[in-house]
């Protein structure tokens, strides 16, 4: 994938000018694809290899636009495999580790009982800043085949380990602010009388609702023979006005088999992690309660790839004529290790 | 003038932090329980290989792949982890981490992969 990716890139820089520098790269190329390829989530990554010092100095140098795709395909050289939950709402208490980048993308698909099927999606930059802070940024949008496909708006969101150690119950913070419109479907939480009518309304009216959120949860997370069991609280505040609105989600999931294999596997049962996941609304300041809210019930499984992706599906129910009757969600996700390492490497190569 | 202070006070404290972090205080910390659990395959060479591949899926990329340490992150061939901590203190280190120091907790491990792991890490030749 990653000897592709560089074909790709190379193909665009050179597309315009087939001069020097073509000529420059073309002897490298089967070198470079040979090399990386033997990479591809190998735990030596491409700044140890002698083929990307030879590409960065006879050809890279003082090129700041292919320095910084050179950048993320050295980076794809140390993708591995995340230790990701299979769920789409429901956070765990875990958090990315220090220097880490993941990269998903999130998506849902739902056909309302008064509206046309839709599709949200959530562009996800997760990145580790210390060992007790994770700070997340969203891209979200929306997609309704009969209508238009969209921005919606994007969400910050942090979240912090408070606790020096682990124990029986993991308490994490977590803070969001978000800019979106009311044509968002990406559904990453419900909240207060979230429902079924919420997703009715063509784009062009429903992207004119600003929503200018905060959000917090109170996460709490417990590890116990293998089995993962995460809790969330939510609040949620629109800064334009309105109640405190107030939602949960909750989640079990376990990897298929604890112990890993002695020799490198694509499809065993390690590999997998399935579980359940549980969410909704639980109305607002002035009307808390299960009445007019809507919940979603589903399993979840993943797999991570040798390549270090980790696909993830759930199909999920409405629990009530208030919900969605079925939610299907799929995700993708890489992670990058130490992505500011590369960038490290890449300021040492330029001093030499 | 301003400046150079600032760099001072910088230098000064990264030092405080690399001395903190190389004193392996976390050693101190573990329970006595901890401190004491066997790890259930030692002596099993499959759990080696098995940890070996744990270790460059998830830790080489800071560690390095022969475990020698890479910039500020600690050798895994030290006498510190080859011999002063036991397989115990090893498994406390790993489920909860060192957040402070930069060390992730690795309780999204189930429990037989860590303890694969610290066969691995148990098998290494320790540096000279």
């Amino acid at each position: 994938m990653v000897a592709l990716l560089v074909r790709v890139i190379v193909r665009v820089w050179l597309g315009p000018r087939k001069g020097a520098i073509a000529r420059t790269i073309k002897p490298r190329k089967a070198e470079a694809k040979v090399e990386m390829q033997r990479h591809v989530c190998s735990p030596v990554s491409l700044q140890d290899s002698g083929v990307l010092r030879k590409c960065w100095r006879g050809v890279l140098c003082g090129r700041p636009f292919l320095r910084l795709l050179f950048l993320m395909v050295s980076a794809l050289g140390s993708l591995c495999a995340s230790q990701e939950k299979p769920y789409f709402v429901t956070y765990t208490h875990e958090m990315e580790e220090p220097g880490n980048l993941e990269i998903a993308l999130s998506s849902v698909s739902g056909k309302p009982q008064s509206a046309d099927r839709f599709w949200g999606s959530a562009m996800e930059f997760e990145y580790g800043a210390t060992g007790w802070w994770t700070t997340e940024l969203y891209l979200d949008g929306v997609s309704i085949p009969s209508d238009s496909t969209i921005f919606t708006g994007y969400r910050w969101e942090n979240r912090f380990y408070l606790l020096p150690r682990q124990h029986w119950i993991n308490p994490v913070i977590y803070v969001e602010f978000e800019d979106i419109n009311g044509a968002d479907k990406s559904l990453r939480e419900v909240v207060g009388h979230d429902g079924d009518g919420d997703f009715a309304g063509r784009n062009a009216e429903t992207r004119t609702e600003k929503k200018r959120e905060l959000e917090f949860k109170l996460i709490l997370g417990s590890n116990f023979k293998g089995w993962n069991i995460s809790e969330n609280i939510i609040a949620e505040k629109n800064l334009g006005g309105g109640p405190w609105e107030f939602g949960y989600a909750i989640a079990a999931s376990r990897p298929l088999k604890l112990l890993a294999s002695a020799t490198k596997c694509t499809f065993c049962p390690e590999k997998f992690a399935a579980g359940v996941e549980m969410y909704g609304g639980l109305g607002d300041r002035y009307t808390l309660g299960l009445h007019n809210t809507s919940h979603y019930f589903g399993p979840a499984i993943n797999w991570k790839s040798p390549g270090g992706m980790t696909l993830s599906f759930s199909p999920q129910f409405g629990l009530n004529d208030f919900s969605v009757p079925r939610l299907y969600r799929f995700g993708v996700s890489y992670e990058i290790n130490q992505v500011f390492g590369h960038l490290g490497f890449l300021r040492s190569r330029e001093g030499q | 003038m301003i400046n150079r202070w600032l760099v001072l006070t910088w230098v000064l404290l990264s030092l405080l932090v690399l001395l903190g972090a190389a004193t392996g205080e976390w050693l101190t910390k573990v329970p006595v329980h901890e401190h004491q659990r066997a790890n259930p395959f030692r002596d099993q060479p499959e759990a080696v290989q098995a940890g070996q591949l744990l270790y460059a899926e998830h830790c080489s990329t800071c560690h390095g792949q022969d475990a020698e340490g890479k910039k500020n992150r600690p050798s895994l061939r030290s006498s510190r982890v080859q011999k002063d901590a036991t397989e115990g203190d090893l498994h406390w280190l790993l489920v909860n981490g060192n957040p402070r120091r930069g060390m992730p907790s690795w309780s999204r491990l189930p429990d037989p992969q860590l303890w694969q792991l610290i066969s691995y890490l148990k098998s290494l030749p320790p540096n000279n």
